[in-house]
C-alpha cells in the first residue's frame, strides 16, 4: 500500500474522528462519507465534524438504526451546490434513524429525503437553498414520506420551491418547534393520518401550512391532524412555484392556514395574522387546484367529476374545528392571480375575509341541517368570514360566522415513543 | 448436470515424487521450487479452477478471485459454467456496451415464472460488465466496471469491481470515482462525458423492492430471445433449462412472454415497443414496491394501465419542468414530463435519477413518435 494511500485512509477516519491537519480533497471527503454510510454497521453513531463540505451527488444511507449527528446547523454544513448526479442531498432508506444538528444546503432537488422508515427523528436540522425563493430550487426541504413514528423538530426550512417541511403518505407524526420561511409552503401535511404540528413558526412563505389530501398517490384517506400553538404570520412571500407543482402553483400568495379534501382536523391556540389572501381557508379539491367559481359550479357536484381518475380519492372536507385561535388582519391584499380570489375580492369592494369557505359539501350526505360538512368555527377572535357558496355559484353566499359556532369532540393527540408526552392543554394556550 | 456445468474439483499440482539429492541443495532450491509452485499454482488456478462464490464479507477485493472468466483483455472468457445472456430491450446506460453472465452453483436451479423476475437460489452470481468503445468503427472496447450480484444467504449483495487502466483486473470499490469518457462511436461522432459509476448505495435505489435488493433484467420476458453462444444459436430459456439453471419454463418458448425489441420493428408495435421501453428503463423504480412507488407511476409492461402511466396525471414532486403539467399528455410529447425528463441530463430534471449522462436520442425518438401517436387528450381535470 503506497504511503499516499495509508495518507488518504488516515485521513478518512481522521476526518470522522474530528481530527484536523489532513490534505483532503472534497472528492476524499465526499468518497469517504459516502463509504462511511455503505459500511456502517447498525447502532452506530457517524459523527461530523464543523465545517463545510461539498457534494457532487447524493449522499444516501440504507443501513438502519444509525444516527447522523453534526455540530450544530450553523457548523456542519453539506452543501450540493455543485451537485451532478441525483436529485436529493441526503437520501435515506432506513428505520430507527436519527439525524441532528447539521445544515443541508442547495441541492439539485429535495434536501433531506426520508423515504419508507419507521422511527425516524430529524432534529436541529437546516435545510435551505441559499440563494432564497427561486422557482428553480428543489421542490421540499425535508421531505419524509411513507414513514411511521417521524419527529421532526427544532429544524428550520428555507427556499423549496413547494414545501419547506412536508409530510406525506405518513401516519404518526410530530412536527414541532420548527421554522419554516421564505418556502411557498411553510408546511404540508399531505395524505397523512395522525399528525400533531405545534409551537412552530411559519413566517415569509407564500402560505403557512396545508393539510390536505391528493389523489393519484399510492396512500389515501390522510385525516386526523390537529394543528396548536403555531405562529402563522406574515406569510406574503409572491407564489414562486414553478407551474409543474401542480396544486402549489395555485396556492396564493398571502395564505394562512388552508385545509382541503381532509377530514377530522382540529386547529387550536394558533396565532394566525397577516396573511394578505386570507388567513384561513377550508376548501373543496377542485377550489384548491384553482378552479374558477364558473367551472367549479359548471358541472353536477359529484366525486365523479371532481376526481375521476382516482376512485379512492374523496375530494370533500368535513370534521373541520377551529377554536380559540387569534386570527386577525387577514385578506388585506389578496392574490389577483388566483381567479376565485379576485372574483370574491371584486365582489366585496376589495379585500376578503379572515376565513373563506368554499361550502362545497357532498351532495350524497343526508341534508339534515345548513352545516352538513361539520365546519366549525369558534371563539377564533375574528368574525370576518364568508361561505363564498362555490356550487350556488355565489347564490348563497353566508357571512355570518355565527352560524358555524358549533364544536366538536377533541382529537386525540398523538403518542409517538421519541416525542415524549404532548404538551397540556393548560401549557399551550398562547397568542391570546 | 449437463456438460456446460463448472466442473469444480481440486487440482493436484504437486509432482508425487522429488529424486533424493544433497539436503544443501535441496535447501537452496526451496525458495525457488516454491516460486515455482506458487507460480504453477496460480496458473492451474486460473486455467482449471471453477467459478468459486464468496457468500459473506469480506468478499474479495480482486474480480479474479471468483474465477467468472478466464481471460479479460481480449474480451471477457467466461469460465466452465458461466452463461452469457441479453436482453430484449435492455436499460440504457449511456450508450455503454454490456456484458452479462449468469453462474449458479452444482445442481441449484432458478424457478421460472412469467411476470416477476425468476426466483434464484442462493450462490446465484449475475455479473454484468461494461465496457465504452475506443474508436466506434474498429470496435475495440474499454472495459470500465464489472457489478455483480451476488445471491447470499441474508439476500442478493451488489458488488461494483472497476477495471485497471491496463485492463487487466478489476478491484472492488464501494463508492467508485467518476470515469471521464471519451470516444468516436459507429457514426464517427465524438462523445465526451463523465460516466457515473453507481455506488452500492445507488445499486439498492434501483434494484429495491419493498426494501429488498433484487436483480430486474433476468425475466421470462427479457430472456425470451435467441443467442448466439460458442455452439450455435439456441433461445436463452431453452438453454438455461438445458443447462440446469432454468425450472419450470413452458416447454415451448412461445408459451413464454417476449418483450418487444425497442429498436426492431418486426419485433412488436410502436406501442409494444414503447411499452418496453418504459418497463425496463423506468419500471425498475416506478411500481409498487420500487424507489420511486410513492409516486403512483406504474411502468411495469405486464400492468399497464393509462392513469398509472401518467396520462394526463399531474407530478406530486416534479421539480421545475418549466410549463410541463402532466406526465404524460397523449399527442403532445413537447407537453409530457415523461419526455422532457429523458430529454434532460440536469440532475433535478432527468430521468433515471442515476446511471446516466447523456441523453439517449433514439430511446427518447421512440418515446416520443409514441406519444404523438396516441389520441390527443387536453387533460383538463
Amino acid at each position: 500500500m503506497s504511503p499516499s494511500r495509508i495518507s488518504s485512509l488516515f485521513c478518512a477516519a481522521a476526518l470522522l474522528a474530528l481530527s484536523s491537519g489532513c490534505q483532503q480533497t472534497p472528492a476524499d471527503i465526499e468518497r469517504h462519507l459516502q463509504e462511511r454510510f455503505i459500511s456502517a454497521k447498525p447502532g452506530s453513531v457517524i459523527e461530523l465534524p464543523e465545517g463545510k463540505f461539498h457534494f457532487t451527488r447524493t449522499l444516501s444511507l440504507t443501513v438502519n438504526n444509525i444516527t447522523l449527528r453534526g455540530k450544530g446547523m450553523d457548523k456542519t454544513i453539506l452543501n450540493f451546490a455543485g451537485q451532478q448526479e441525483g436529485a436529493q442531498g441526503l437520501l435515506v432508506k432506513a428505520n430507527d434513524f436519527t439525524v441532528e444538528d447539521l445544515a443541508i444546503e442547495d441541492p439539485a432537488g429535495d434536501a433531506l429525503t426520508v423515504q419508507g422508515g419507521t422511527n425516524i427523528i430529524i432534529r436541529r436540522v437546516r435545510a435551505e437553498w441559499t440563494r432564497g425563493p427561486n422557482p428553480s430550487n428543489g421542490p421540499y426541504a425535508i421531505y419524509p414520506v411513507e414513514c411511521k413514528n417521524l419527529l421532526v423538530e427544532d429544524s428550520v426550512a428555507r427556499g423549496a420551491a413547494d414545501a419547506g417541511i412536508y409530510v406525506g403518505q405518513s401516519e404518526n407524526v410530530v412536527l414541532r418547534h420548527n421554522r419554516a420561511e421564505f418556502n411557498v409552503d411553510g408546511f404540508e401535511v399531505e395524505n397523512t393520518e395522525n399528525a400533531d404540528v405545534y409551537e412552530n413558526v411559519m413566517t415569509h412563505n407564500t402560505g403557512g401550512i396545508g393539510v390536505f389530501n391528493l389523489p393519484n398517490l399510492p396512500r389515501q384517506g390522510g385525516k386526523h391532524v390537529r394543528v396548536f400553538n403555531n405562529q402563522i404570520v406574515d406569510n406574503n412571500t409572491p407564489n414562486f412555484a414553478p407551474k409543474s407543482l401542480g396544486a402549489i402553483y395555485n396556492l396564493p400568495t398571502g395564505t394562512g392556514i388552508y385545509v382541503m379534501a381532509i377530514q377530522d382536523v382540529e386547529a387550536f391556540h394558533n396565532k394566525i395574522q397577516n396573511n394578505n389572501s386570507l388567513n384561513v381557508f377550508i376548501i373543496h379539491f377542485k377550489t384548491g387546484v384553482g378552479d374558477s367559481v364558473q367551472t367549479t359550479a359548471a358541472s353536477p357536484i359529484t366525486q365523479q367529476i371532481f376526481a375521476p381518475e382516482d376512485k379512492r380519492y374523496y375530494p370533500f372536507t368535513r370534521q373541520v374545528y377551529f377554536h380559540d385561535n387569534d386570527i386577525s388582519g387577514g385578506g388585506k391584499s389578496p392574490d389577483n392571480r388566483i381567479t376565485v380570489l379576485s372574483q370574491l375580492s371584486a365582489a366585496l369592494g376589495g379585500g376578503l375575509p379572515d376565513i373563506l369557505y368554499d361550502g362545497l359539501t357532498d351532495p350524497a350526505w343526508p341534508k339534515k341541517s345548513f352545516n352538513s360538512g361539520d365546519i366549525c368555527l369558534t371563539n377564533n377572535g375574528s368574525e370576518s368570514f364568508l361561505n363564498f357558496d362555490a356550487a350556488g355559484p355565489m347564490k348563497h353566499p353566508v357571512k355570518d360566522i355565527a352560524r358555524y359556532a358549533c364544536s366538536l369532540p377533541p382529537l386525540a393527540a398523538v403518542s409517538i415513543p421519541q416525542a415524549g408526552p404532548p404538551p397540556t392543554a393548560a401549557a399551550s394556550v398562547t397568542g391570546k | 448436470m449437463t456438460l456446460l456445468r463448472a466442473i469444480i474439483s481440486p487440482v493436484s499440482i504437486l509432482p508425487s515424487n522429488y529424486p533424493r539429492r544433497s539436503l544443501s541443495i535441496v535447501l537452496r532450491l526451496i525458495p525457488w521450487a516454491l516460486i515455482l509452485v506458487a507460480s504453477v499454482g496460480i496458473y492451474y488456478a486460473n486455467r482449471y479452477q471453477g467459478v468459486r462464490v464468496m457468500l459473506q464479507e469480506p468478499f474479495p477485493r480482486k474480480l479474479s478471485s471468483w474465477h467468472l472468466f478466464t481471460a479479460a483483455s481480449d474480451g471477457l472468457k467466461p469460465s466452465p459454467g458461466v452463461l452469457p445472456y441479453d436482453l430484449n430491450t435492455p436499460l440504457f446506460s449511456d450508450y455503454a456496451s454490456k456484458y452479462r453472465f449468469v453462474w449458479m452453483p452444482q445442481d441449484a436451479s432458478a424457478t421460472y415464472n412469467d411476470d416477476s423476475v425468476f426466483e434464484f437460489p442462493v450462490g446465484t452470481i449475475l455479473a454484468k460488465t461494461f465496457a465504452f468503445p475506443i474508436d466506434g468503427r474498429t470496435g475495440k472496447e474499454k472495459l470500465i466496471e464489472t457489478r455483480l450480484l451476488v445471491h447470499t444467504a441474508s439476500g442478493w449483495t451488489p458488488l461494483p469491481y472497476i477495471w485497471n487502466a491496463r485492463q487487466t483486473e478489476a478491484y472492488l470499490q464501494l463508492v467508485p470515482d467518476p470515469v471521464p469518457v471519451r470516444f468516436t462511436d459507429t457514426a464517427g461522432h465524438a462523445r465526451d462525458f463523465t460516466y457515473q459509476i453507481p455506488n452500492v448505495n445507488e445499486c439498492k435505489q434501483c434494484h429495491d423492492h419493498n426494501n429488498e435488493l433484487l436483480p430486474i433484467g433476468p425475466k421470462a420476458r427479457n430472456l425470451n430471445k435467441d443467442f448466439n453462444y460458442p455452439d450455435g444459436t439456441a433461445n436463452q430459456l431453452a438453454r438455461w433449462t438445458q443447462a440446469g439453471y432454468l425450472r419450470g419454463a413452458p416447454a415451448s418458448n412461445d408459451a413464454a412472454p417476449r418483450s418487444a425489441v425497442w429498436n426492431n420493428p418486426v419485433s412488436g408495435s410502436l406501442e409494444q415497443r414503447a411499452l418496453a421501453y418504459l418497463d425496463n428503463n423506468c419500471a425498475h423504480c416506478h411500481q409498487p414496491g420500487g424507489t420511486a412507488g410513492y409516486t403512483g407511476v406504474d411502468f411495469r409492461l405486464n400492468h399497464f394501465d393509462p392513469l398509472h402511466a401518467g396520462f394526463c396525471k399531474h407530478p406530486n414532486s416534479a421539480g421545475n419542468m418549466e410549463g410541463r403539467q402532466y406526465d404524460v399528455v397523449p399527442g403532445d410529447p413537447g407537453k409530457s414530463i415523461l419526455i422532457y425528463r429523458l430529454a434532460s441530463t440536469a440532475p433535478k430534471v432527468m430521468m433515471p435519477q442515476i446511471g446516466r449522462a447523456s441523453v439517449h436520442t433514439e430511446g427518447l425518438a421512440l418515446l416520443r413518435e409514441w406519444i404523438s401517436s396516441l389520441s390527443p387528450q387536453s387533460c383538463q381535470l
